[in-house]
């Protein structure tokens, strides 16, 4: 409980210092952040479009994390997600219009998931650290979006380099046209109830929690750690896919250049500073989701809104870091 | 020329943090080491009219980054991935924000003045990789120093026995890193690109992490795998301008392609320093 509320103490103050430190006055600036955060229905909309995919990617870091696997390849599986969606949308929706957004969501999930199991494979048989493949492959996955909107998903007059727009019927449903809210949170949300049910709850969950403590223990208790990992791999890009599918049938409903927004990377901290636990990834997703739509209303006043968000967030683990590891120095002191 | 040009930035990093994985430190923050030198670099090169100076100043934030790491890893035992995702968010954060707030989101072009090259496009940074390679090479295997070092990787509790002090010399490998990733950073702003633009470095910094691990953590090995990469990224012009009927962006994508695929062909093999990336003293029951 101390922690949580050392936490939520210290990313307020990160806020505040950061503000500081960039001459935006910080009375004025947390009152801009709060108003476009949560002001009014357009605001609070705009919080819980923007947490969306940093819930679910944040589950998906989770779920690697917590097995021993430095999944950082969220971007990459993230637009993975959004592409794979885009295809199938091509070419399901002719054929069969009514299962169109469920395959769209489940290839996404799978096409994804697929990646990052090779990496987490990579790492498990052939020694290559998750951290430097899933990076590379993010790489790879932007530059075949960029040719993906340009060559075979282009739009049919082939002027944008973007895809087909979604027939709005197949996008989630929007309980008010004027704000983005959109059905797909509450799929987030119930991810989350299922991805802090499977970790708590089952004996699938406590295996990987062993195998991300204690490789060797789980080795020699036959727990078979190298399985287990390059599940929790697939699972954590899946995840990281299935946020980039929901943004695409929720918000954008057309993929283009400009879909890479950096979810996938602002995610890691979101998981990190959420404990790497599904409960709190949820309020830690909500926050820096606030953070990014009230941030929006602070980058109207001043063109340096968007960036600081990133400075925020490693002010925010840092100083986590440090808070917790501090304790645990002074209990074991170096020798 | 151009090859050795495109490979030097990837191979200042990569050679410093062959360095830093020897002393047993992965420094996951070389990206942000990097994107946040070449970004003061450019400013002090801008300010004082010397390239110079702004190289100085690159290797100089660097090693700033590269204490600020250390402060995490090797005094509070921090997890190194972690500590290093928040420095390379902390650079793109920060160099993007001191960027937009200097200089507006236009992207206009500044003049920045560039170093100065000789012959067939040579400069004394370029030169001076060749020759650090050669010293880095001598340093890690020749002397006592680099004995022990390469023991802090291995198995620092014997390092601490025989009378040396492990952190100390893991601190000395993350600032040879973190100092030579900042002369990366600094090269590439004012050797190559005579400007700095957010995010420039690209992933130049994780690129070298790869090569590390193909180089085979050997300052030589590391150095071929460098310019191959720099063959590699020269290529994407050559192609281009050539008209090969191949779309642009898979040009981009060769140097990481291919860094992956050396990396899923060569694996990490048995070479790898046998505590890389484990604190030290090690976490009780771990």
């Amino acid at each position: 409980m101390i922690r949580v509320a050392l936490t939520v103490v210290g990313l307020f103050l990160a806020v505040v210092l950061t503000l500081i430190v960039f001459g935006v006055d910080p009375v004025k600036g947390l009152g801009l952040i709060v108003e476009g955060a949560a002001g009014d229905k357009y605001g609070l909309a705009r919080t819980a479009v923007r947490a969306t995919p940093l819930l679910l990617c944040g589950l998906g870091v989770t779920i690697g994390w917590r097995a021993g696997m430095y999944n950082i390849g969220g971007e990459g599986q993230y637009v993975l997600g959004g592409v794979t969606g885009a295809a199938v949308a091509r070419l399901v929706v002719p054929l069969a219009p009514g299962l169109a957004s469920i395959s769209i969501l489940a290839s996404s999930f799978v096409s994804a998931g697929l990646l990052a199991a090779l990496a987490g494979w990579l790492q498990v048989k052939r020694g290559v650290q998750c951290v430097i493949s899933t990076i590379l492959m993010n790489f790879l996955v932007l530059q075949m979006l960029a040719w993906t909107v340009r060559g075979p998903l282009q739009e049919s007059k082939h002027e944008l380099p973007q895809t087909e727009r979604l027939p709005n019927s197949l996008m989630f449903k929007r309980f008010d046209a004027q704000v983005d809210l959109h059905s797909g949170v509450f799929v987030a949300l119930a991810v989350a109830a299922l991805v802090w049910a499977a970790l708590s709850l089952t004996r699938w969950g406590f295996v990987l929690r062993v195998v991300g403590q204690n490789r060797r223990f789980a080795f020699v208790n036959k727990l078979g750690p190298d399985a287990v990992q390059v599940w929790a791999m697939a699972l954590s890009g899946g995840l990281c896919g299935l946020a980039g599918s929901v943004d695409y049938l929720g918000l954008v409903g057309q993929i283009g250049d400009g879909f890479s927004q950096g979810w996938g990377f602002l995610a890691i901290p979101v998981a990190l500073l959420g404990g790497l636990h599904p409960l709190g990834v949820v309020a830690s997703a909500a926050f820096f989701g606030a953070l990014l739509a009230g941030g929006e209303g602070l980058s109207r006043f001043n063109t340096t809104g968007a960036t600081l968000v990133y400075v925020i967030q490693a002010v925010a683990v840092l100083g986590y870091l440090y808070f917790v590891r501090r304790g645990r120095v002074k209990e074991a002191p170096a020798a | 020329m151009s090859v050795l040009r495109y490979a030097s930035v990837v191979g200042y990093a990569a050679l410093g943090e062959s360095v830093g994985q020897r002393s047993g430190v992965i420094n996951i923050g070389l990206e942000g080491t990097m994107i946040t030198s070449s970004y003061f670099a450019m400013i002090v090169a801008l300010s004082s009219g010397s390239p110079w100076l702004g190289i100085l100043a690159a290797i100089a934030v660097g090693v700033l980054c590269g204490f600020l790491q250390a402060f995490f890893i090797l005094r509070l035992r921090a997890d190194q991935v972690v500590v290093g995702t928040a420095l390379n968010l902390l650079g793109l954060g920060l160099t993007g924000t001191l960027y937009r707030a200097r200089f507006g989101t236009s992207g206009q072009l500044l003049s920045v003045p560039r170093l100065p090259t000789f012959g067939p496009g040579l400069d004394a940074v370029l030169l001076l990789w060749l020759v650090l390679v050669g010293i880095v090479t001598w340093a890690l295997f020749k002397t006592n120093w680099g004995l022990a070092l390469r023991a802090a990787g291995e198995y620092p509790e014997a390092v601490e026995a025989s009378g040396f002090r492990p952190l100390m010399l893991r601190l000395q490998g993350l600032s040879v890193s973190s100092a030579l990733s900042g002369l990366a950073g600094g090269y590439l702003a004012l050797g190559i690109a005579g400007a700095f633009a957010e995010n420039m470095t690209a992933g130049r910094g994780f690129v070298a992490l790869a090569m590390v691990t193909f180089g085979r953590w050997h300052p030589i090995g590391v150095f071929a795998a460098s310019v191959l990469i720099g063959y590699a990224d020269s290529l994407q012009f050559e192609l281009q301008a050539r008209q090969v009927a191949l779309p642009p962006q898979f040009f981009v994508s060769l140097p990481y392609l291919l860094a992956l695929v050396v990396l899923i062909v060569a694996g990490r093999g048995t070479r790898v320093p046998a505590a890389l990336g484990e604190p030290y003293p090690r976490e009780p029951g771990a």
